[in-house]
């Protein structure tokens, strides 16, 4: 044997090795090598579907921006944003009112959805005994209502709180409380996924120190998971201000020509108020509509992309 | 003695406290060693998570300011048996501890005792190192910020640093994230912060096994000089280091228990290091020593 320690041809083997070598290499390579034709058609197949899935996907949003900018465009400037809305002189027919308004509703979620989400969710996944039938008898219904139907929680918002035990009336209040509820269960979620993903030896590090657990979770648990439950909140809000069909039992319907508050007078949404405009027969009010849908797109990808640059940027490993 | 901190738990100046047990015994025909006193008196403690019994019938003592290793199998009990001796037990849905747990002389599990106001006199470092996502200084701070320690807090932040053996490795970058630490001075970033808070006993839950033997040979290095000061008890799967750094050893094993056919953690023998090591008593002890077993 040469120092050469490689096998293979370079060392001299006598012949019935050198079969025997070879013989092995080829068993290997077969047992390597895919030799089912039927295998490899399925595969494509599957990934073909799959490629379609994906496609009628991005083609459908594709289409939809087009459309929106092509049938907007002369109504794509300032003016969009300072005038009023009108029926009169549609030409000059603008958002303003519904974006303050849009404004108004979801500065009132913001306020409700975050302490009573991030609340809910710290004491569900911290505090709350998972054995307790109680508590799993409100985790599973937190679940449920993540799912159940906005135009449901509309009505909700028009029987409690327009009407009945509230009776606000229609104003941009009851507006926010009803898409507060819708959103809540998005919020609690989310952030008791964020807080899961603390792990538990931060909690026991704390406590092992004295802390008592409000402490542990104010302390460590909470800041820890702050960019995950940033990220669930903006997203929450995301759904909020696309809303439309929970507004419109709650009174964001009318053509509203004044600035909104928030406890008096009607009010309008963006949403809202495409919908009324694209209803309504006039082809300035269509350009309308179509340019409102712009400014919803750009407004729902701004604000999705600062979640995901959150996340990705607070993003940590453990 | 406790330095006299807070809480019902160090209400112990004037009492007596007795030296029983294996301490006694040891110091009969031991070597000439100072008289010690128990920190703990463990009266027949049962440990339950839910209806199983994880460890059974324990009676030892843990003298003061020494190295006392649980030594054993997995799943014997050892881990679960120190958590309960500074009620981080109480944080498992289900555990119940009952018999004797004596802390200078004080049942821990009485109605008086508060756990959080335990932990702060108990200290307690873990498996993984588990330092908070935050500065350096930040970590050791946490303690005496959370109990209103009163002092300058620079101050207690480079004493526990200096005793933890890690301040020349950390003085100039305190603001630095501790995550950007090595596994080894992460764990003594944790000693150091268990520190912070003056207790007066750490529990080691083994505190090597994620670390490589350098690191490891600064922990032990740390633990020899931590006895002075603190009771220290240390779980270990790793033999030699019981043998390496700890007065005395307590061996478990497993049982298998006929009537629930569940497996229950028991204390074989509790002795001198040297002694259970080279002359152990019960031949499960031998078995396990010796490699043949576990």
């Amino acid at each position: 044997m040469s120092d050469d320690s490689g096998y293979s041809s370079r060392v001299a083997m006598p012949m019935r090795t050198r079969t025997a070598v070879g013989g092995a290499r080829e068993v290997t390579e077969a047992l390597l090598s895919s030799g089912d034709r039927k295998k490899k058609v399925r595969g494509i197949i599957f990934v073909s579907i799959l490629l379609l899935g994906l496609t009628t996907a991005l083609l459908a949003i594709a289409a939809m921006i087009t459309w929106a900018f092509i049938a907007g465009w002369p109504r794509l400037d300032l003016s969009l944003f300072t005038n009023v809305p009108s029926v009169v002189l549609p030409e000059n027919a603008g958002y303003r009112t519904a974006i303050l308004g849009t404004l108004y509703v979801i500065g009132g979620v913001i306020l409700l959805i975050v302490p009573l989400g991030v609340g809910a969710a710290i004491y569900l996944e911290e505090f709350a005994n998972p054995r307790n039938p109680f508590n799993r008898f409100v985790d599973l219904n937190i679940q449920n209502l993540a799912g159940v139907p906005s135009i449901v929680f509309g009505i909700l918002g028009l029987a409690f709180i327009v009407r009945g035990p509230l009776s606000l009336g229609f104003v941009a209040a009851a507006g926010s409380l009803t898409l507060a509820l819708l959103v809540l269960p998005t919020v609690i979620l989310a952030s008791r996924e964020a807080l899961r993903a603390v792990p538990s030896s931060i909690r026991d590090g704390s406590l092992a120190l004295g802390a008592t657990v409000w402490q542990a979770v104010s302390k460590q648990v909470l800041p820890a998971a702050f960019p995950g439950v940033l990220t669930g909140v903006i997203l929450a809000v995301a759904r909020a201000i696309g809303e439309a069909a929970p507004l419109l039992l709650v009174g964001a319907v009318t053509f509203v020509t004044f600035d909104p508050s928030f406890f008096e007078g009607g009010y309008s949404t963006l949403p809202t108020m495409i919908y009324s405009y694209a209803k309504r027969p006039q082809d300035e009010l269509q350009t309308l509509a179509a340019a409102g849908v712009v400014v919803m797109l750009v407004l729902l990808i701004l604000i999705n992309s600062v979640a995901i640059y959150l996340r990705n940027r607070f993003e940590r490993t453990w | 003695m406790p330095k006299a901190t807070t809480g019902d738990v160090v209400s112990t100046e004037d009492q007596a406290v007795p030296t029983v047990g294996v301490t006694a015994a040891l110091n009969e025909d031991g070597p000439a060693r100072e008289q010690t006193v128990n920190t703990f008196e463990l009266h027949k403690v049962n440990v339950h998570y839910g209806d199983m019994l994880a460890v059974k019938d324990v009676s030892l003592d843990i003298p003061h300011n020494q190295i006392t290793a649980f030594i054993g199998p997995s799943g014997c009990g050892k881990s679960t048996l120190l958590r309960s001796l500074n009620r981080m037990n109480d944080l498992i849905p289900g555990a119940r501890v009952s018999g004797d747990v004596l802390y200078h002389g004080v049942n821990m599990y009485g109605p008086k005792i508060d756990p959080v106001q335990v932990r702060t006199v108990i200290g307690m470092v873990f498996q993984k190192p588990n330092p908070f996502p935050k500065s350096i200084y930040d970590n050791v701070a946490f303690g005496p910020r959370i109990l209103k320690m009163k002092g300058n807090l620079d101050d207690m932040v480079e004493s526990s640093l200096r005793r933890a053996a890690l301040w020349d490795e950390v003085k100039d970058r305190l603001k630095d994230n501790a995550f950007g630490m090595s596994g080894g001075q992460q764990q003594r970033l944790c000693i150091a912060r268990a520190i912070a808070v003056q207790p007066d006993v750490i529990l080691m839950d083994e505190p090597c096994s994620a670390l490589d033997p350098v690191s490891t040979g600064k922990v032990e290095d740390l633990m020899l000089e931590l006895k002075k000061e603190y009771t220290i008890v240390i779980v270990t799967h790793n033999m030699q280091q019981a043998a390496r750094v700890s007065d005395l050893t307590a061996f478990f094993t497993v049982a298998a228990m006929d009537q629930t056919n569940s497996r229950t953690g028991v204390l074989v023998e509790m002795d001198e290091t040297r002694n259970i090591f080279s002359n152990p008593k019960d031949e499960r002890t031998a078995n396990y020593v010796t490699g043949k077993f576990g």
